[in-house]
Formats: structure tokens, C-alpha cells, sequence
């Protein structure tokens, strides 16, 4: 079944990329061929991944010499990752179905259809590799196959500009991910990752901490932590909306597949200071991206700086799972990763479902900036339901699956009081503390993009004519909301199954296991007492607001239909509502040493200075890391840059001198060397 | 013979017949100290009972959020009434959820109280909603840090398993970390009540005001609704205040004596919380917004000291 099932899924995916470009003379044709085969694909990944998941890892070696074993290898990790890139590609091929029609006839559907399908195939192909070398092919084609889809608006500076410092970025990570690799290739004597995982944890200290740092920071900078994230709020946002919901919610993943394939499977769990500087990583990520996030007008980049959020939630699930490893409790550690893991599915759902909610108001409305639009809950009443349900998924309010996520991962943290170490019961709680600031300005700037966005009044012309998108993207959206209000009320049947994900990787038996699962969908830590049952919180919600609403509607009620109080004054209109900016005004004051705002305000005066007759101002928030940290670097590589360029004379003559200086050299390395 | 259910619905009719009288009896306490006669403590309920027999004027902006809101809320608050020990520390529903689940269900019943705000497309209303959402997440960090401190004393999130754990210990329970983060927690209630220094529940200037800018729109029925949900969150803050950290005589098994003991000895504890929030109340003025964040920094350091002297005497 395996044997057909997986060869299956590259097959579908590669019958979708050829004949849509086959057929890119007509658009419809090439979308619908592409996206079908995509879906197709998709719900094959579904099932091989389930069937891996239920029953045995999968394997399938495409060429046998010894040195260097190309082949794919599949077990539970892998699976989870093929199942979450999967259910997404899902969702989101639907959603393409309608969402390309806006690119007809203005651009090459074709094209758009290969890439589609080759980046997904990539993707799924770079959580299946078993081997170093076949890996960094499809990491570097996943790399490159995104970066054409990032520029695909080429005809746009700031996406070309994008474009630029995505690729950038990627490969000064792939730089240190081929070095981790090449140090692991060393000690093991193979690419394979099979003796990775043999002779990894027999490393020297001093090298296995070198190869967490070099993978820490080559699959960081995919990840988005901070401070390598400066590529995600440009590139994310450039890509069409598929693209970016799928670029969000899954491909940010594959660098934290890795990092625990590296960490935990080659590494074997190493020290507890990994834990905390994961920890560390991931708190700073929160942090930062929620708070940069807070501030943003354009939808898209707010939701791409809320995807660096959502990663520091999963690194610091993760970080406190290397830290109980580390300090030999696998329950524990078994415990973090599954919260980090059930964050990273619910994240790439509702994460997934807003980037299509944002898709489907550019769609709609042409603009991505939230001051523009406004009153879209009367104008798009189907997309403001089902991206109310992402808000409420994202603000980890309850009973919906952020909530579950971030819930267990603050149990998680609470359970450092077990431990024997000082620095992990203060460390851990602090976390929790910084990871509860997250939670709430995350409420907060959800609430403001969801207020601003679709109550009130329309702010502009492009809001005023907004309507429903067509079928498949609402469809497409409606996956997403689904799973995000099943992944909240029933975790009980997700989270056993990512248990055992957890434990091949935690080597944390049954028994060991700190917690349960109960009767009405109770989640039990029965050590502590400490039950969460959001089944039974839903239930006692909905019957409450059931009763409430019957007695309002029963009660003798008019409603008299009257103008907003406005002091008296006829003011209700769109040009007297709260704005964005003004709404997170008071955080951009809390936290202006680190937004560190410029403002700057132009008046023109008529006669006196009293009388104005114009009046300017303009707010600018710089990202803090690329004016302190990325700037003074570039100056230095351009300094160096043109210290070089001393040798670069243009004679042919130098040159032939530098050739023949080289030569002396290395005959005189290799004679030495050899004697 | 009293059943589980039986439990529940007493708990309801406790939290909804309580809290307008809290609020009746802290504001008596105010007059009282402010040396004025003030209004009946049962001006509450009257309140309540016109706004009820009112209709309501809406805005020709507002979606279904405005009317649907004030029902959510008040379904919000009292779902997480119903895991909050009040009387007895067994709640029947108690596996529901933890205190984590309690500030979330706050949250979320805050959530769309502010997502209302924004529905009118008022000034004030966008003002109310930011300035309150700007409080909650000063607020959270602090919180979360006390809930440890809490937690980690018991080992347990569970609000009936430290309720027992406390009460059964008596006295010697009472610990430099048991204070310090009881002081975390209040400072905490004042924020969450919407009280002096952090927001003045009696105002409605347009400079000063969080909660009444956020119902501003409200009249009538919902307004009510709003009304008593807001006074429910207060009535249960204090109440977790009170049974987190002094919860002697609340009944641990179910017995009508026991739940009639502890029902008066609810009351007065609320009284005496009620006095104290008059007090710091009278005592203090309302603080600019942007001061806020020091004194809820405040909180944040003496839950961080008390999780740490915890950390001290319990040996690391």
C-alpha cells in the first residue's frame, strides 16, 4: 500500500506542475489541472501519512551506492508534517481554485501552476529525505521554488526587494545548515541520516554544541526567529495569498521538523543550556513578532509578523521540552513537545485561514492596509464569520484550538516545579509570564485587525464595494474554521496520536507520561489534579448563551435604530472612527524604546502661525534589528567589499600571477602534507 | 440530599443574586467614607430591573457583534463562575477547567466586549476598546506569574485542589510567598474590576473613562446584560481572591450545614474584600494610563519575589 501510496504523491504533484504548463494557453485549464492534481495529492499525503502514523515507518531508497544513499525514510515525524502539509495544501488548493481567477488573463497561470506544485512537492519531499546530500537538493529547491513564487508579482520594487532579501537570507541558513551537516558527516562517516542518528550523540561536547548552533541558526532563519526573521514580513506578504497561507502555516515548519530531527533524533537531546537558549529564542520571537505585529496596518505583514510570533510559542514548547530531556524526564519533555506540536498544527490552520481571509479581502477589496477598510462584517458576511473564527483561534481564547495549544504548553512550564535545578523553576514561570504577555497583545492586535477591518463603517471606496469571493474560497476557508473550532473542542482525539508522535523522539514510554485523557474529553494531569474539559466548557458557554438569548428574545424588546452618540454632533461617519494607529497607540507608547518611532510634522502656515493650512504627520516605525544589527553589517561587508577590490586590477597579467601563486601554494601544501 | 446538579444551580443563583449587591455594598462603603449618605445598597437591583423593562436605542452602524456581545460576556463569566470555588471546593463542574481556563474565559468574554466597542463606530468606543485591551496585557504577565506562584505552592492549577490544600493546612499555609502574591493578585482584581487607580467605574468623562467608553452604546436590555456581567467578573475575582488565599470555612464536602456555613462565611469574606477595594478606592486617586504599566510592574515583581522565596524556603 506504502510502495504505491508515496511514489503516488510525487507523481500527482508532477502530473499537476508538467501539464499546467502544457496547457498555460488557457488559464482555466491550467488552474483547475494544477489544482486538482494538488488536491489529489493532498489526500493521498493524508492517508500515507495516517497509515504511517497507525502503522509502520516507510521507506524507499532510490539508488544503492554505498557512499551515497539517496532514498526517502518516513516515520511518525515525517508523517505528522506530510499529514499538517498536507490538510493544508487541501484547503488551500480549493481556495486557489478561486482565488487564481483574479490572476486571469494578467498573468502566466501555467507557470503559477508548476510552482505551486513543485514547492509542495518540495516540501514534502524535505521532511522525507533520509539522507544529507538529497536533503539540501530539496531544501535548495523548496528555497528557490518559493522564491520564484515570492517574486511572482515582479512587476512590484517592494516584491523584487522582497524576493531579494528572502533569498538572502535562505541561503546564509543553508550555509550553516550544510556546515552542521558536513561536521555530523565528519564524526559519522555518511550523509545518510540513519548514521547521523547513530554517531551523532557520540560526538565530542564541544562539536555536537557546535552543530546545535549551526542548526539552530540555518533552520532559525527559515523558521523566522528572531533575530534572523527581517526575510519573513517582506516575502510572506509579497506572495499571492495561496501561496503565503501556505508559506505561513507550513513551510516555516520544516525548519522546526528539522531542528527536532536534529536535536532530539541526531544530537540525542544533548545539554539543558540547548533547552534554555531554545527557550530563550523562542520567548525573544514571541515577543518581538507579536509586538511588531501589534503596530502593523497591512494585513498581510501583521499575519507574517504574527507567524514569527506563533514560532517562538513553538520554540518555547520545545525549549522546555530539550530542558526536562535534558535533565532526564521524558514524561515531561513528552508533555512540552506535544504541546509544541499540537501549537504547530492549530497554527498552521488558523494561520492558513487567516492569510486566506487576508487573500480573500485583497481579493475583494484591493488593499492590504486595515485603515482602509472597515463595515466588511455587512459586505462580506461569510469571510468575516469564518476569519472571527481564526481571530479567536489565534487570541487563544477558549474553546477554540489556541487555547488548547497554549494551555498545555503553560502546564507544560508549571511542571518545572518538579525539577531539581533553582534556574529551571525561576526560568520556566518567567517564560510562562512573557508567554501570557504574548497571548494577550495577541488578543489585542487580532481584535484591532477584526475591529478595524470589518466592523463600523467602511473607511474607503474599496471597502464600500466589498463583497463575498466566489465558492471555492469561501470552501477553502471554511476547512480551516472547521478544524480550528474540532481542534479546540476535541483535542482529546488529536492529541493521544501526537503523543505517540512525541514519544518516538522523547523515548517516553506510557507509563511515564504525566498526563491522560478522561471521560467528556478531559485533558487530566492526574498527579496534579489539574483537568481542562473544553467539550464541557463549550457546552456550559452555548447552553448559557442559549438561555440568555431566549430570555432576551422572549422579553417584551423594541429596538429603536438611532444615530452613534457623537456629543451631539452629526458625526457618524467613517472619517470620525478610531483608526488603527490610534487604537495601538498606547502599546507603541508602552514599548517605544524598542518600536523606537520617528515622527515627524510638517505645518505650512498662511499668515500667522495661528492659522494652519496644512498640517502633516507622519509616524514611521523602523524594524529595530535591521537599522542596529543588519545595516552596520552590510556597511562592513561593503567596506571589506572594497578593501578587496584593490586586487581586482582587470590586467590579465595580475591575474595569472594570482593563478600561478595559488598553484605554488597548494603543490607546496600537498608536498608538505604529504611528507 | 443535595446533588451535583443542585450544586450548580445554587452556584448560579449565589453569583447572579450576589454580585449587584457587592456592588450596592462598595459603593455604601465609598459614601461612607466619602461622608455621604449614598445610594441604597439594593440601587443595583433597581438599576437592573429598569434597564430591563426598557428598550434599546441601537446604532444604525452596529452588525450582529453589538447584539450578540453582551450575551457571550455575560455566558463567559458565568462559565467561569461555575469553576470557581465559591462554596464548596468540590464544584460538580470543577474538571471543566483550571485558573488558567478562568483568566481565559475572562478573556474571552473581555474580547468581545471590546470587539463590540468598535461596532458603533464611536470614538469613544474604539478608545474604551484599546485603552481596556491595553490593560489586559499589562495585566496577563503579572497574572500568569501569581497563578505560578500560586500553582507551584500547591503543585496544582486546580482552583478545588488549592482550595483544599489551603484550608486544610490552616493557618501555617500563611507564608511570606502567600501574601506577596495575595498583594500580586489584588493589585491584579483592581485592574481586572476596572477600579481607582486603574479606571474609574463612576466616570464617564471621555478622557478618563475604559469600561462605561466600551458601553457607551449599550441601553436597555443589553445594557443590563453588560451591567450585570460586569458585576458577576467582580463578584468572582473577589471571590477567587478570597478562596485561593483565605478559603477557611468553605464546605469540602457536600452537607446543607456545611453549605450554609460557608455561604455566610462568603459573604462576609466578599464584605471584607468590598471594604478594602472601597478603601484603596477612596484613598487613591485614578492614575494616568500611562502610568499604569509601573504599578502593574509592581504586581509583576511581587509575584516574581513570591515565586522565588517560595523557591528560597522550599528549598531548591
Amino acid at each position: 500500500m506504502y510502495n504505491i501510496l508515496f511514489p503516488g504523491i510525487i507523481f500527482c504533484f508532477l502530473i499537476g506542475a508538467v501539464f499546467s504548463i502544457l496547457f498555460n494557453r488557457n488559464d482555466r485549464l491550467a488552474n483547475h489541472i494544477s489544482l486538482l492534481s494538488a488536491s489529489i495529492a493532498s489526500i493521498l499525503g493524508i492517508i500515507f501519512s495516517l497509515s504511517v502514523v497507525f502503522g509502520d515507518s516507510f521507506s524507499l531508497s532510490i539508488s544503492g551506492s554505498s557512499y551515497l544513499k539517496f532514498g526517502f525514510f518516513v516515520d511518525r515525524l515525517s508523517a505528522f508534517f506530510i499529514l499538517i502539509i498536507s490538510i493544508a495544501v487541501f484547503a488551500v488548493s480549493i481556495y486557489s481554485i478561486g482565488y487564481i481567477r483574479e490572476y486571469y488573463g494578467k498573468k502566466n497561470i501555467g507557470y503559477l501552476g508548476f510552482l505551486y506544485n513543485i514547492f509542495i512537492l518540495s516540501m514534502i519531499l524535505v521532511v522525507s529525505a533520509n539522507n544529507a546530500i538529497m536533503f539540501l537538493i530539496v531544501w535548495e529547491l523548496m528555497s528557490v521554488v518559493s522564491y520564484f513564487l515570492v517574486i511572482f508579482e515582479h512587476e512590484k520594487a517592494e516584491t523584487r526587494k522582497a524576493g531579494f532579501i528572502y533569498i538572502l537570507m535562505t541561503h546564509i541558513g543553508t550555509g550553516f545548515i550544510l556546515l552542521s551537516f558536513l561536521i555530523m558527516a565528519g564524526a559519522s562517516g555518511s550523509y545518510s541520516f540513519e548514521s547521523f542518528s547513530a554517531y551523532g550523540s557520540t560526538m565530542p561536547p564541544f562539536l555536537k554544541d557546535i552543530t546545535f548552533l549551526f542548526t539552530l541558526i540555518g533552520f532559525g532563519t527559515k523558521a523566522g526567529i528572531v533575530p534572523l526573521h527581517i526575510w519573513l514580513p517582506y516575502a510572506h506578504p509579497a506572495a499571492p495569498g495561496n501561496v503565503s497561507a501556505l508559506m505561513s502555516g507550513v513551510m516555516i515548519k520544516t525548519a522546526i521538523y528539522m531542528m527536532i530531527r536534529v536535536f532530539f533524533g541526531f544530537l540525542g537531546g544533548g545539554v539543558i543550556w540547548w533547552g534554555f537558549l531554545v527557550l530563550a529564542i523562542g520567548v525573544i520571537s514571541a515577543l518581538l513578532g507579536i509586538m511588531y505585529a501589534v503596530i502593523e496596518s497591512d494585513i498581510k505583514r501583521m499575519l507574517a509578523f504574527s507567524s514569527i510570533e506563533n514560532i517562538g510559542i513553538i520554540l518555547i514548547g520545545l525549549g522546555a521540552s530539550l530542558i526536562f530531556y535534558a535533565s532526564g524526564n521524558p514524561g515531561l519533555s513528552a508533555l512540552a513537545a506535544i504541546a509544541a506540536f499540537y501549537h504547530l498544527l492549530n497554527h498552521s490552520v488558523f494561520k492558513g485561514l487567516l492569510f486566506m481571509g487576508a487573500g480573500s479581502i485583497i481579493y475583494s477589496t484591493h488593499t492590504k492596509n486595515i485603515e482602509q477598510l472597515g463595515g466588511l462584517i455587512k459586505k462580506m458576511p461569510v469571510v468575516s464569520v469564518l476569519f472571527l473564527i481564526g481571530v479567536l483561534s489565534i487570541s487563544a481564547l477558549p474553546p477554540f484550538s489556541g487555547f488548547v495549544s497554549e494551555w498545555l504548553t503553560l502546564q507544560a512550564l508549571l511542571m518545572s516545579f518538579g525539577s531539581s535545578d533553582s534556574f529551571t523553576r525561576i526560568v520556566l514561570p518567567v517564560s510562562a509570564a512573557a508567554l501570557a504577555l504574548t497571548g494577550a497583545l495577541a488578543a489585542f492586535c487580532f481584535l484591532k485587525t477584526f475591529g478595524m477591518g470589518f466592523l463600523a463603517l467602511p473607511r474607503s471606496e474599496h471597502a464600500e464595494h466589498a463583497k463575498d469571493p466566489n465558492m471555492p474560497m469561501l470552501l477553502g476557508m471554511g476547512i480551516f474554521a472547521l478544524l480550528s473550532i474540532l481542534l479546540g473542542i476535541l483535542p482529546v482525539y488529536v492529541l493521544p496520536f501526537i503523543g505517540m508522535i512525541a514519544s518516538t523522539f522523547t523515548g517516553a514510554s506510557v507509563i511515564d507520561q504525566p498526563f491522560s485523557y478522561g471521560v467528556f474529553g478531559t485533558i487530566t494531569l492526574p498527579a496534579n489534579r489539574i483537568y481542562l474539559s473544553t467539550p464541557v466548557l463549550f457546552s456550559i458557554i452555548l447552553i448559557l448563551i442559549l438561555i440568555t438569548t431566549g430570555l432576551y428574545l422572549g422579553s417584551r424588546r423594541k429596538n429603536k435604530l438611532y444615530e452613534t452618540w457623537g456629543c451631539g454632533q452629526p458625526v457618524s461617519t467613517a472619517r470620525n472612527e478610531y483608526t488603527a494607529t490610534a487604537f495601538s497607540k498606547p502599546v507603541q507608547i508602552w514599548f517605544r524604546n524598542i518600536y523606537r518611532p520617528i515622527r515627524e510634522l510638517h505645518a505650512a502656515y498662511t499668515v500667522s502661525p495661528l492659522i494652519k493650512e496644512s498640517f502633516k504627520f507622519e509616524l514611521k516605525i523602523e524594524q529595530t534589528f535591521e537599522r542596529y544589527l543588519y545595516s552596520p553589517m552590510v556597511d562592513l561587508i561593503l567596506r571589506i567589499s572594497r578593501q578587496i577590490k584593490m586586487i581586482q586590477t582587470g590586467s590579465i597579467h595580475a591575474y595569472l600571477s594570482y593563478i600561478f601563486g595559488t598553484l605554488v601554494i597548494l603543490m607546496m601544501f600537498i608536498i608538505l602534507g604529504g611528507s | 440530599m443535595i446533588l451535583q446538579i443542585d450544586i450548580v444551580v445554587i452556584q448560579i443563583i449565589v453569583i447572579l443574586a450576589l454580585s449587584p449587591l457587592l456592588s450596592g455594598i462598595i459603593k455604601k462603603i465609598k459614601a461612607f467614607f466619602q461622608i455621604r449618605k449614598g445610594p441604597s445598597i439594593l440601587q443595583p437591583y433597581y438599576d437592573l430591573a429598569k434597564l430591563l423593562r426598557k428598550d434599546s436605542v441601537v446604532s444604525e452602524n452596529v452588525s450582529w457583534i453589538f447584539h450578540a456581545a453582551p450575551i457571550i460576556s455575560f455566558a463567559a463569566v458565568l462559565t467561569a463562575g461555575l469553576i470557581i470555588p465559591i462554596f464548596i471546593s468540590d464544584m460538580p463542574l470543577g474538571f471543566a477547567g483550571d485558573l488558567i481556563a478562568v483568566v481565559y474565559l475572562f478573556a474571552l468574554a473581555r474580547f468581545f466586549t471590546a470587539l463590540a466597542s468598535l461596532d458603533a463606530g464611536s470614538s469613544f468606543g474604539g478608545m474604551g476598546g484599546s485603552r481596556e485591551m491595553f490593560v489586559a496585557s499589562m495585566v496577563e504577565p503579572a497574572l500568569m506569574l501569581s497563578i505560578f506562584a500560586i500553582a507551584l505552592n500547591v503543585g496544582s492549577t486546580n482552583l478545588g485542589y488549592i482550595t483544599q490544600t489551603v484550608s486544610n493546612a490552616g493557618l501555617s499555609s500563611v507564608s511570606p510567598y502567600h501574601l506577596l502574591a495575595f498583594v500580586a493578585m489584588f493589585i491584579i482584581a483592581i485592574a481586572e474590576t476596572g477600579r481607582i487607580p486603574i479606571d474609574n467605574p463612576a466616570t464617564h468623562l471621555e478622557l478618563t473613562m475604559i469600561h462605561e467608553a466600551m458601553i457607551l452604546e449599550y441601553s436597555g436590555k443589553q445594557l443590563a446584560i453588560m451591567e450585570l456581567g460586569a458585576m458577576m467578573k467582580q463578584l468572582l475575582v473577589y471571590a477567587l481572591l478570597a478562596n485561593i488565599f483565605f478559603p477557611w470555612g468553605i464546605a469540602q464536602i457536600i452537607s446543607t450545614t456545611g453549605i450554609a456555613i460557608a455561604l455566610i462565611v462568603f459573604i462576609i469574606k466578599i464584605v471584607i474584600m468590598g471594604t478594602i477595594m472601597a478603601i484603596v478606592e477612596t484613598s487613591t486617586a485614578k492614575w494616568r494610563l500611562f502610568r499604569l504599566p509601573d504599578l502593574l510592574s509592581i504586581s509583576l515583581m511581587l509575584s516574581f519575589l513570591s515565586l522565588v522565596s517560595f523557591i528560597i524556603v522550599k528549598g531548591g
